[in-house]
């Protein structure tokens, strides 16, 4: 073992696809590396843990971890999860995707699962852009940035995946930046640990595609743009949290609460004596 | 064993309950809500899992997901939601999910008739997703056709890793009739084959010469596999090569045609002299057998050969039956899609076509009249 977490890792896969300055390598350390720790205390088998992910630059993430996985078709990592969960409880599983897969073409199953308290933990890193494909315009896209698909500047106001997840029902409500690994980590392991539907979006950097559109094609430039709007804020809710590229974008837990989750109500109502 | 009445649509669900279901996603649409409902009722009670998911999409990768979890997994629906399903059957066929699908046709295109039948889902039932690939589908004709062939779309789905489809049309999903009812002891069932070899030797994809069918590992097993969606090699690892995709394209496609002899069947009548060969399948089969019976008390020399299976369909057994025959006669609820399968089997033969095209269930006439046109 060379890297502290390649026993995580399909080490003969690397190197990855991701670009230099890419933000996903951190994302995905910051989760491994929760499940080491995790391990380590006794509180996760690995062994149970299922990955999931959709299709684009954070999707590849399923090639790479030594943990059951699925590479699903894209925007159906949540959906593909929700079988996995229910057809097995015992399973901790993780939806880890971006922002196209997770909150465009898989909006749906965003909301449902949400609204469910379905007991998955969705980790979205969001680039703000379809980067696998050439930089094309997301649903998270900042207002008026040029993407190949507004090359006259984005006409579209961005979703915030933090209050649809707050709207929709979920227990655990958290973002953080690339930029702040270690609070992402300590994030990551308190969501492992929790039922329902819990949510953390990582704001990450992609230099190479969002980053040349905005004039931020180097990446410790862009990485030093991102630590300058971020602003860390400690109990508010997630309906205050902002989410603005061009002033500022609130990171930190925004919930954390107990409520039952979507298995424990399962059980509860399809109570029947079994034949 | 018990004989019972019942629909159509309550027979598939005894018949998966019977077959080891144990999780079942589905999203309402007629004509199979009452599969959806009585499984609702009746799947908890055998520990099973029932989940109504946000639209078909959702569904389909739910049963994905459940039977990669190690479970026997189906959902139900009808054309617009096979249609929205098309994008996952793919997957499933890619990362050779055992799942079930029950498909009951109903009058399209689109909304069509909501309530009618119909036969015009026989290419999309199998084609509807991108890509080259093979999967199995069944189509009934009764209700006890209804109960056995689930049960046996679950055995060939858990043997070659692949999407059985149970086709039915909103007819049979509602029509009551006799069946018998057979317990899991009174039948055959069949799981998936399981690895023999430790984690560190297992290749997820790595096939058994014989069968071309890979063991298959489920998740919490320890055995760290990779459901991957794109082109992959045995490990399941991505390689965008023209060996790897080549490979395994033919392997998906081989492993359902080299064992066509396992999987095809059929069922004649009257077709040892026949010289005019009716093809008909399904709830339309009923009505062409009558009238091959009424033919045949005039002295016309009829039959008709019943594709069980349509995909893959039985050529070796048609071509045997229809060897004397004259004139071959495909009827079907749709202007030419089996029609057009049975013309590449007979390049030697007028194959014609006698559509059907009607939301409700056709009469005796309204076959005799499509008959009439050509005959």
């Amino acid at each position: 073992m060379i890297h502290e977490l390649d026993d995580l890792l399909r080490t003969e896969r690397l190197p990855h696809v991701w670009c230099p300055g890419c933000g996903i390598g951190i994302a995905l350390s910051a989760f491994l590396r929760a499940v080491k720790m995790l391990a380590r205390r006794g509180k996760i088998d690995p062994k149970k843990i299922v990955f999931v992910s959709g299709i684009g630059c954070t999707g590849r993430a399923a090639g790479y971890v030594k943990l059951d996985a699925a590479h699903t078709p894209h925007g159906r990592a949540l959906a593909y999860a929700v079988g996995v969960k229910l057809a097995n409880p015992e399973l901790e599983v993780v939806v880890f995707t971006g922002d196209g897969d997770l909150v465009g073409i898989g909006g749906n199953h965003f909301l449902h699962a949400a609204r469910r308290n379905f007991d998955v933990l969705v980790i979205m890193v969001n680039n703000m852009i379809y980067a696998l494909t050439g930089g094309q315009l997301a649903p998270t896209t900042p207002q008026g940035v040029y993407t190949t698909t507004t090359p006259y500047g984005n006409p579209e106001p961005p979703l915030d995946a933090v209050k649809i997840a707050a709207v929709a029902g979920a227990t655990y409500i958290a973002r953080w930046p690339v930029t702040l690994p270690l609070m992402l980590q300590k994030s990551i392991e308190r969501a492992l640990l929790k039922k329902g539907f819990r949510f953390i979006e990582v704001i990450s950097t992609c230099p190479e595609i969002f980053g040349r559109h905005i004039g931020y094609r180097d990446p410790v430039e862009l990485l030093k743009y991102l630590r300058k709007i971020v602003r860390v804020r400690k109990g508010i809710s997630p309906l205050e949290a902002e989410y603005d590229w061009f002033k500022v974008i609130d990171c930190g837990v925004f919930l954390d609460i107990e409520k039952p989750g979507y298995i424990e109500l399962y059980n509860k109502y399809f109570k029947v004596e079994k034949k | 064993m018990e004989v019972r009445f019942q629909p159509g649509n309550i027979a598939v669900s005894e018949g998966a309950i019977v077959a080891g279901l144990k999780f079942f996603a589905g999203y309402p649409i007629t004509p199979v809500n009452e599969i959806f409902e009585y499984l609702s009722q009746e799947l908890p009670k055998y520990g099973g899992i029932i989940y109504q998911a946000e639209d078909e999409i959702a569904a389909i990768n739910a049963i994905i997901g459940a039977s990669w979890a190690g479970v026997k997994a189906m959902t139900a629906t009808s054309g617009p939601g096979y249609s929205l399903m098309a994008e996952g059957i793919g997957y499933a066929v890619m990362v050779e999910a055992p799942i079930v699908i029950v498909y009951s046709m109903r009058a399209g295109p689109s909304t069509g008739v909501a309530t009618g039948t119909g036969q015009g889902d026989v290419v999309q039932s199998k084609w509807a997703s991108h890509g080259h690939y093979e999967l199995i589908v069944l189509a009934p004709n009764s209700v006890q056709e209804c109960f056995d062939l689930t049960i046996e779309a679950f055995n060939l789905a858990e043997k070659y890793r692949v999407p059985v489809i149970v086709l039915i049309d909103a007819v049979l999903s509602h029509m009551s009739e006799k069946y018998v009812w057979k317990s899991p002891g009174e039948v055959k069932l069949v799981t998936r084959k399981k690895p023999t070899v430790p984690p560190e030797q297992y290749k997820p994809f790595e096939p058994d010469p014989e069968d071309l069918v890979p063991p298959m590992a489920c998740y919490g097993e320890g055995y760290a596999v990779l459901a991957e969606s794109l082109s992959h090699d045995e490990r399941g690892y991505y390689d965008p090569s023209k060996e790897t995709y080549a490979k395994l394209v033919e392997r998906l496609t081989m492993k359902i045609i080299k064992n066509k002899k396992n999987i095809v069947m059929s069922e004649t009548y009257m077709t040892s002299d026949a010289n005019i060969l009716f093809i008909a399948f399904g709830s339309v089969s009923r009505i062409v057998h009558a009238i091959v019976r009424e033919l045949r008390s005039k002295g016309v020399k009829a039959g008709l050969f019943r594709p069980i299976t349509l995909w893959p369909i039985d050529d070796e057994g048609l071509r045997k039956v229809a060897s004397r025959a004259e004139k071959v006669i495909v009827v079907e609820m749709n202007y030419g899609q089996l029609h057009r399968e049975i013309m590449n089997i007979f390049r030697d033969k007028n194959v014609l076509l006698a559509p059907v095209i009607s939301p409700d269930p056709p009469t005796i006439n309204d076959v005799y009249s499509s008959i009439g046109e050509i005959l």
